[in-house]
Parts: structure tokens; sequence; C-alpha cells
């Protein structure tokens, strides 16, 4: 699947909890912890992406031409929609990674979480799994 | 007779819904909602009088300043300083210690010199004061508190030299709720400097700063009974605007002080060569200040003093021990700050739960809760926490909100656990 039809998949996914906030929050908290956690040996301080209040881990390597990511949060809200972003982005190209919209995220209802203010780190996950996208295209 | 619901009637905004639920507005520590009468000043303030204040021979200005002026005597009435000169318009309370350390460092700290903090300060009452001590060679030294949150006297006591030049310690904290015994502070740190004069030793003086930003809205403050060099606060949490603060200093630091910022409003002549510089307050409001926020801020004290600080006291009271016995007995929920005397501030951790995510959850719920570290990095260092979940009350809160925010929190538990 390409990162498109993954956002549709998505969506659809959350569509079926309709105006449920609890079902669809509770989606997101089984997601964050089924997240394959990030090996302990990268969760070092260089992967450690600060937000205000939460913390997200990223690791990231290129693999036949594609990027796969890991992660990890201390917050299970936040570690959610780093599972959600690791599903859409992981095992890309870098340029499909650096051309994704992700307006899933706002089709789903969660659109706040990615609010710079937010403090969750979110925004700077998502730009750091794009330059690291960058960067290994500039390498390739 | 105190009627909360006719309080409540006085704020517009506390009948709306968030998220399709009543709206529980728990987050009084970061900014307090306004009553109609504090809107209504300033919406009138610019329907009839706005003008730019001082200078103006015209209508409009004399009563604009008439009515910024008059809010400064309602400021001095409200905290008992002796004059009105001592009443400082500032940005808020960060802008107020910002001052003090720029303005009366410059001229009051030497190289080697001692400022004491405490643990539980918030960042605005100990980033400036680091500031200093980096540009002047100044040391830093920090009152540790103990379990439940309070000060530690005894080694305050013995931090407190000869060289001990500023002591900048918060009245109420903003994390926690423990009430500092500021009046017993300021005590040793006036006879710790009446013996250093008897030893006619250098720097007799020590200067006390008090960071009242969580108190004012809570308590009677006297600042003359305190006999406080310097005492600040915000004018957002008293149930005033945003972008206006006080600065209360005794007279005889602000004459010795230099401006802190210049321009328009701060002088008596300027010329290219020399220019005099006017006397406080206006030495230190450069540029136009926020004339209708002062009007608000005025017109909030008035609010609250009609209510009267005793009776918002002893509901406040009433809700934060109702708060703490329902959240108490849910398991695995921790109490962050159990001081004996404690203002309307309630935080908590809950074992392996995020603070966020508890937030996250509340606010689902219409629960308008802060979390996180609060501005207070070294204080959740101390405990070894990431952040807590606080719960701030005001006077126009319910038990029926608090029963809401408890029943809201077990929720959470359910869902994140």
């Amino acid at each position: 699947m390409d990162i498109d039809e993954i956002e549709e998949e998505i969506t659809e996914e959350f569509e079926l909890f309709g105006d449920d906030w609890e079902g669809k929050y509770e989606h997101l908290i089984d997601l964050g912890k089924s997240l394959p956690i990030i090996k302990d040996e990268f969760k070092t301080e260089d992967r450690l992406i600060k937000g205000c209040q939460s913390r997200v881990w990223l690791h990231s390597e290129f693999k036949d031409g594609s990027v796969f990511f890991t992660a990890d949060s201390d917050a299970i809200i936040t570690k959610g929609i780093v599972a959600l972003m690791v599903r859409v982005l992981s095992g890309h190209t870098p340029d499909e990674i650096v051309n994704a919209d992700l307006s899933f995220v706002d089709m789903i209802g969660l659109k706040e979480h990615l609010s710079p203010t937010r403090a969750n780190g979110l925004v700077s996950m998502i730009k750091q799994m794009k330059l690291d996208a960058l960067a290994y295209r500039a390498k390739a | 007779m105190f009627n909360v619901e006719n309080i409540r009637n006085d704020f517009p905004i506390l009948s709306q819904k968030v998220n399709g639920k009543p709206l529980v507005y728990f987050d009084n520590g970061a900014t307090t909602q306004k009553p109609k009468q504090v809107i209504d000043a300033i919406v009138n303030h610019y329907q009839t009088i706005n003008s730019n204040i001082h200078r103006g021979v015209h209508t409009l200005s004399q009563q604009s300043t008439i009515a910024y002026e008059n809010a400064r005597t309602t400021v001095q009435k409200h905290i008992n300083a002796a004059n009105s000169n001592e009443i400082i318009f500032t940005k808020g309370t960060t802008d107020a210690i910002n001052l003090v350390a720029h303005s009366l460092g410059k001229i009051w700290i030497e190289e080697g010199d001692e400022i004491i903090i405490s643990e539980m300060e918030h960042h605005s009452n100990i980033l400036p004061w680091q500031i200093l001590c980096e540009e002047k060679d100044a040391v830093l030294k920090v009152i540790p508190i103990n379990d439940a949150g309070e000060l530690n006297i005894d080694v305050f006591k013995k931090l407190l030299g000869d060289k001990t030049k500023i002591v900048a310690i918060t009245h109420v904290s903003n994390t926690l709720g423990t009430i500092n015994p500021i009046l017993d502070i300021i005590g040793l740190v006036r006879k710790h400097s009446s013996l250093l004069r008897g030893e006619a030793g250098r720097g007799a003086d020590t200067v006390v700063i008090i960071d009242g930003a969580q108190a004012i809205p809570h308590m009677k403050v006297d600042v003359q009974e305190l006999d406080v060099d310097f005492y600040c606060f915000s004018g957002h949490k008293v149930y005033g605007p945003t972008g206006i603060g006080v600065l209360y200093g005794k007279e005889k630091w602000l004459n010795k002080m230099p401006p802190y910022q210049t321009g328009g409003g701060t002088i008596k002549t300027v010329a290219f060569e020399k220019t005099e510089y006017t006397d406080a307050p206006l030495k230190f409001e450069a540029g136009t200040p926020a004339i209708e926020a002062a009007i608000g801020l005025a017109s909030a004290l008035d609010y609250i003093n009609k209510i009267g600080l005793e009776t918002i006291a002893v509901h406040e009271q009433q809700l934060l021990e109702y708060a703490t016995k329902k959240i108490s007995a849910i398991p695995g929920l921790k109490i962050i700050g159990t001081a004996k005397e404690k203002a309307a501030v309630l935080s908590f951790s809950i074992e392996d739960i995020h603070p966020m995510d508890i937030g996250t959850i509340l606010d689902k719920l219409g629960v308008a809760a802060r979390t996180g570290h609060h501005c207070t990095q070294p204080l959740m260092e101390c405990y070894k926490i990431p952040g807590t979940v606080r719960a701030s009350f005001s006077f126009y809160n319910t038990k029926e909100e608090v029963d809401i925010f408890a029943a809201g929190i077990e929720k959470a538990i359910k869902m994140l656990g």
C-alpha cells in the first residue's frame, strides 16, 4: 500500500467510531500499547524529541531504498498517534515520506494533538521523520 | 451572604459547554475568568474616555489619566501600601521580577554577593536571578523543601550570611499550593540585618522580594505589616485582564533604582548631553501603559473586595478540603504538596500514567485542568516526576464540579491503565 492508501485505511478505521470520542481514544490507547517498542539501545538522548510535556523517541533506518521508523513515547495517547505516524510513513521511499501531507489526522479528528502549542513533541517528530527521509535521499 | 450560583452568573464564560460537556474550569492558577463587571469596565473605557494618559490638556486625556491613577490608588489600598508612588504598573509578575533584578541588580549586586531563592520557585523567579548572578559573578543559593513541600527554615537561617543581598521567595507555590511563612521569613531577614548593622558590616540591608502571583487571588496582603521591600502580582490571576501586573516597592529603593526601560513618560528633561529622569512610579512605566487593563484590574479588586477576601478564603478552603479527601481515595493517586498551610491548589500524580494523558481525557469531559511541570522544573526534579495534574480552585467553583473532576480522573485511569 502507498501512503495515501494507508491514510485512507486509517480514516475508515476511525470512521467506525463516529462521534464516540471514548471509543476513538480507547482505540488510540490500544494502538499506543501495541506499538513495537523502540529498542532500548536506540532510546538515547540524541533520538529524543523534547516536547514540553511528553517525550518522544524516534529511530530510523534506511534499507533497500525505504526508510523504516521505530518510536516510543512516555505518554500513551501521544504514543497512539506516534503509532499511526509510524504505520503511515515507515517502509516508504524518502520522496513519498517528504511529500506526505498527513491529512488523515484532520480527517479522524485528532488535529488538536498536532497543534504546535500542544507541547507533546508530535509536530517535532513529524518534522524529524521528514528530515531523516531528506537526509537518506541526499545520501542515496 | 455568599451564593455561588449568583457569583457564577457574573462570569459569562462559565456557562458554556466544552466538548459537549458543561465547562468545569479548574485552571485558575494559570489564569482566572473575568466577571462582567471587569469586562464592562474595559469596554466602558474604550467607549467613553479612551485617550492617552498624562500630559494631555484635553478632557478625555484628563479623564483617562484620572481613571488610570485611580486604579493605582485602588491597588495601593488593596495591599495597604503607604503611598501610591510605590505602586508600579507592569506587564505582569514576570515583568515585575525582571524589573527588580535588572534595575536593583545594577546598583545593588557586586561580585561574590549572594541571592537566596527556593526550590519551589516558578521559573520567573529563578531565571532573572540566575542571569543577574552570571552577569555579576554573584552566587545563587536555594532553600530546600521537605516532602510535604514546605520550606526548610532551618537551612534558610544558615544560608543567610553577610553577603546575602536579596531574598526572592514565592508567597504561594503555583505547583504545590504551599503558603510560605513570609512574615517569619522577612522577620528573620530583618533580625539578621540588624545584627550585621551592629557589626558595621558592608551591605547590612537585605532586600526581600515576594512573588505574590498565587497569593493575591486567595488572601489579604498587607505590605506594610509584612515590611516587605518588593511584592508583585499579575492582574489576570486575580480576575483582571492580561497584560497588567503590579510591582510594589518601598520608595527608598525605587528612588535609588535606575529606570528599567527608558522612553516616553520616564523623564523630567531630555538633552543629548544628559537626561534627568522623573520619580517612581512613572520612571518605571516607559511608553504608553495598558491603560484599560489597569482600570480593569482596579475593577477586579473592587469585585473581590465586595465579596470579601475572608469569604473567598472560606469557600476555597472548603473546596480544597473536599477535593483533597475525594481524590485521595482514588487508588494509585498521590497528592504532590501536602503542606499544613495551603491555598486552593491541588496537584497530583498517578502511578504509571502520564499527567498529559489524564489532562487529555479530562478535557474531553469538559474539565480544564493543567498538566506538566507548571514552569517549576527544578521542583519536579525534587519529586522525581515528569509533571503533575493540577486543579486550582476559585470562589466560583463548586463541590459538584469537584465530583465531576474526581469521576473524570477515575474514568481516565480506567481508560489509560
